[in-house]
């Protein structure tokens, strides 16, 4: 979450005072992301230094300073907002470690492993949904960033699902090799499955 | 007040060496007002609990109690009636009828039990104001948007006074936001005093439910916990969501 740029943003609307853009940049967010107050500050003297935006400078107090975005503040943030975040590494998945250890262990039922993270996820999008739900004060900015969160999660949500498809499958053909193809397959597995 | 019970149903299909059992010993029960979610991979046996709990299908054993009557022993007029007067189904493919409009989609059901045409159509009006499509009532399938027959799917499952409505994957092939809005339709179906059932693969729309149930190979393998109370949300020492 960069701070510095969400200013930049604000600022890119009009000039604006120091306790205002503390204010804006939290209802911007949908008042999701806790922000730490003296960030805000620090961040915007930064901003002043590196040339990106100018305040009036007549008060010493940061709260009744004045700011304005510059023509190269204007430029930085229009590159910001163009420039991908580095996705090209995959991020060191808790989850995914704990399941990729699960399958390996003899004793333990990687399927029921995966059920207790498939639930949690599930009971904790039934939260954020729920906080969707009361549409009489409707915020975009929280909706977007609640929508966000949902398809981060349910993307876990699917990807255990098809873990969970493929260690089926795997273990399904394990016991078939171990068979002679001439005899019957195990009861368990002719009696599993459903009609759709 | 619980208006769907299911108690040890099973349902067995084929039989000796092609026997597959479909479910196996589901008990749920859903009370008015509630919305509960059916979550499992294809062939979890989803759609079969879906049919059993509409009186569709005779389960193999266990008991299917809807609107405190026994499904087991009705005849089939009055298995019938039962569907046309307190079930309500939403099907992935809407299942409208293309030679009829909107308003007469929605309002079939209660001509066919009997209800005089005009009372009928002012009832499938009512349906469709309440899903905000009281200006397509007019319009054929074909003239409507996915989601837009989708609505009308939904409003001709509540007509009336029905007290079931039974969902099967019910945002279909409609995106995310449109499948959002089924959702909000059928929760304010159900805050309306409607038991609702949804069987779908899609967390997403899962999340929408007070419960999610998780069905596997045929048996209901575990659920979600119930929602917080207003007063553990209170509780500074219960975790709530955050982004940090």
């Amino acid at each position: 979450m960069s701070i510095r740029h969400s200013l930049l943003a604000l600022l890119s609307e009009g000039p604006k005072y120091g306790f205002q853009l503390r204010q804006e940049f939290e209802t911007s967010t949908g008042d999701v992301w806790p922000l730490n107050v003296g960030q805000v500050y620090t961040t915007l003297q930064r901003l002043e230094r590196d040339g990106l935006a100018q305040s009036d400078d007549v008060e010493e107090d940061e709260r009744q300073k004045n700011y304005r975005i510059t023509e190269k503040g204007g430029e930085e943030l229009s590159r910001w907002l163009r420039t991908p975040p580095d996705l090209s590494e995959p991020p060191r998945d808790e989850l995914v470690i704990k399941v990729l250890v699960a399958s390996r262990l003899p004793n333990v039922d990687v399927f029921d492993v995966i059920q207790v993270h498939r639930r949690y996820l599930v009971q904790l999008m039934q939260q954020w949904t729920r906080m969707k739900e009361d549409e009489s004060h409707f915020d975009l900015a929280f909706a977007l960033a609640v929508d966000a969160e949902l398809f981060r999660l349910d993307s876990v949500v699917r990807w255990l699902d098809s873990a969970d498809g493929r260690l089926r499958r795997v273990s399904l053909e394990s016991v078939e090799s171990t068979m002679d193809s001439t005899f019957a397959l195990p009861s368990n597995r002719r009696r599993t499955g459903a009609r759709r | 007040m619980s208006i769907l019970e299911l108690q040890r149903v099973s349902k067995v299909y084929g039989e000796g060496d092609t026997e597959v059992d479909a479910l196996t010993d589901i008990d749920l029960s859903v009370n008015r007002g509630s919305l509960v979610a059916i979550m499992g991979p294809s062939g979890s046996g989803k759609s079969t609990l879906l049919t059993i709990a509409g009186s569709l299908e005779e389960p193999t054993s266990g008991d299917v109690i809807i609107d405190g009557a026994r499904v087991r022993g009705m005849s089939r007029n009055d298995k019938a009636r039962l569907r046309r007067r307190t079930v309500g189904y939403v099907f992935q493919d809407f299942n409208l009828l293309a030679g009829l409009t909107a308003v007469e989609n929605v309002s079939l059901p209660l001509e066919l039990d009997g209800i005089p045409m005009k009372k009928a159509r002012s009832k499938g009006m009512a349906a469709l104001e309440g899903l905000g499509l009281a200006d397509r009532a007019e319009s054929y399938p074909d003239q409507l948007s996915g989601g837009e027959r989708q609505r009308v799917a939904i409003a001709r499952a509540v007509v009336g006074e029905r007290s079931l409505l039974l969902a099967d994957e019910p945002s279909g092939a409609l995106d995310s936001v449109n499948g959002e809005s089924v959702m909000r339709m059928i929760l304010t179906a159900c805050h309306g005093g409607v038991a609702a059932v949804v069987v779908t693969h899609d967390a997403k729309l899962a999340s929408w439910a007070d419960r999610v149930v998780f069905l596997r190979d045929g048996q209901a393998v575990d659920e979600t916990l119930p929602p917080p109370s207003p007063e553990e949300l209170l509780n500074p020492d219960v975790p709530k969501p955050s982004l940090s």
